[in-house]
């Protein structure tokens, strides 16, 4: 019943951390709820599907339509995600202002709310599918009362350290809340970019150029609970081969570069 | 502010630059991958009743490895080596390849997760 509690929590775990702090970046927009709600829902059924369908998109593209799939998934969510931090970084200002005005319902957050909400159910997607592979094999194999109970401490468990972590990030003040989510969202995009150029090594489409630049495996375990929170909040890789490194590398900088000149629209002009 | 302006397109020519020795290098990995298509060394392992079998595996160092996982219960598993960086759901009935590159020496863990009491193993390179 641990057992299953355990990897329950630990597939749960990352998708709960990227919500609340979604959940955190969109505080004080308009319908933020039923959009993130609907994007977790979203996610669950779609875990069932993609459950369904693991054997034929395994078999996909010469056995490599796993690695292929989650590879799409995040360079989707990289992509979703530098476009609601840019945005939220000409609009943001506005919002601020017009949330501190009492009631004045922000309209202006629905485009990137809709971006982000994909972001929940894809997340929620990527980690709910192994789930349910998971629980649907337990249940085959006996003990059905062990495998509820292991499924709904992992599940709580996991979605208990991502309230937490809402609860850190809404006493920051408003103003630092941007920045921060801002930071923490581009961050997890980095490492999500990372991951993804690993799903395509793995399937054999690019090189990993060069193994283990470090490996701060025994100082840090990215299994143990702390590891697990840095590698889903800041992208923390124990041992990253050079190629995660550029592909992280690339994304910060592409997307606080358009941040930049996003800043000073002045220096576009010229 | 001009300044920052400089660092940042400073950075950004780097990073370009970067890619491109990047790109540079995986065309040279694609042409050897292309002369020595033959070269991958293929390792077949078969899981049965959560047992993989072989579980002690012996492979050569600096020689491309592609595991060819065989999972022959009725409920799917999802191999994993944390020591390889490699995770990758195998159906009921199914059988995956796994690329795990060029090794340098060393032992290997690997294991399913969905099952991680019988089901696990290693990987020594010589």
């Amino acid at each position: 019943m641990l057992g299953i509690a355990v990897i329950v929590f630990r597939e749960v775990l990352e998708a709960a951390l990227i919500v609340s702090v979604i959940l955190a970046a969109t505080r004080g927009v308009h319908n933020r709820l039923a959009m993130i709600g609907g994007g977790v829902a979203a996610g669950c059924i779609g875990s069932w599907i993609v459950a369904f369908f693991t054997a034929q998109l395994s078999n996909a593209f010469a056995g490599n339509g796993q690695e292929l799939l989650h590879a799409g998934i995040m360079f989707t969510v990289v992509g979703l995600l530098a476009w609601h931090v840019i945005w939220m970084q000409s609009h943001g200002r506005e919002m601020v202002h017009e949330m501190k005005d009492i009631g004045a319902a922000v309209v202006a957050g629905k485009k990137p709310l809709l971006a982000l909400a994909i972001v929940v159910a894809l997340a929620v997607l990527r980690e709910g599918s192994e789930v349910v592979l998971f629980v649907q094999g337990m249940m085959a194999s006996g003990a059905q009362q062990d495998v509820a109970v292991g499924f709904v401490l992992g599940l709580f468990t996991g979605v208990l350290i991502g309230a937490f972590l809402y609860a850190g990030f809404v006493k920051l003040s408003l103003k630092h809340l941007f920045s921060t989510t801002n930071i923490v969202l581009i961050l997890i995009a980095a490492g999500m970019a990372a991951r993804g150029s690993d799903k395509l090594i793995q399937a054999g489409f690019i090189p990993s150029l060069y193994d283990r630049v470090w490996d701060s495996s025994a100082l840090l375990p990215e299994t143990s609970v702390p590891g697990q929170l840095l590698s889903a909040l800041v992208g923390y890789i124990a041992q990253p081969n050079a190629m995660q490194l550029v592909f992280y590398g690339v994304t910060v900088t592409c997307i606080s570069a358009l941040l930049y000149m996003q800043k000073k629209p002045a220096v576009v002009k010229v | 502010m001009k300044n920052g302006v400089r660092v940042y397109v400073t950075v950004v020519v780097a990073m370009v630059f970067g890619i491109v020795l990047a790109g540079k290098s995986f065309a040279n990995d694609a042409a050897k991958v292309d002369a020595s298509a033959e070269a991958v060394q293929s390792v077949t392992v078969t899981l049965k009743n959560h047992v993989f079998e072989p579980s002690a595996i012996e492979v050569p160092a600096d020689k491309k490895i592609a595991l060819v996982v065989t999972n022959s219960d009725a409920t799917p598993e999802e191999f994993e080596s944390h020591d390889l960086h490699r995770e990758k759901v195998i159906a009921a009935g199914a059988t995956a390849t796994i690329n795990v590159g060029r090794l340098k020496p060393g032992i290997y863990k690997f294991a399913g997760e969905y099952n991680e009491k019988t089901a696990h193993g290693t990987i020594t390179v010589k």
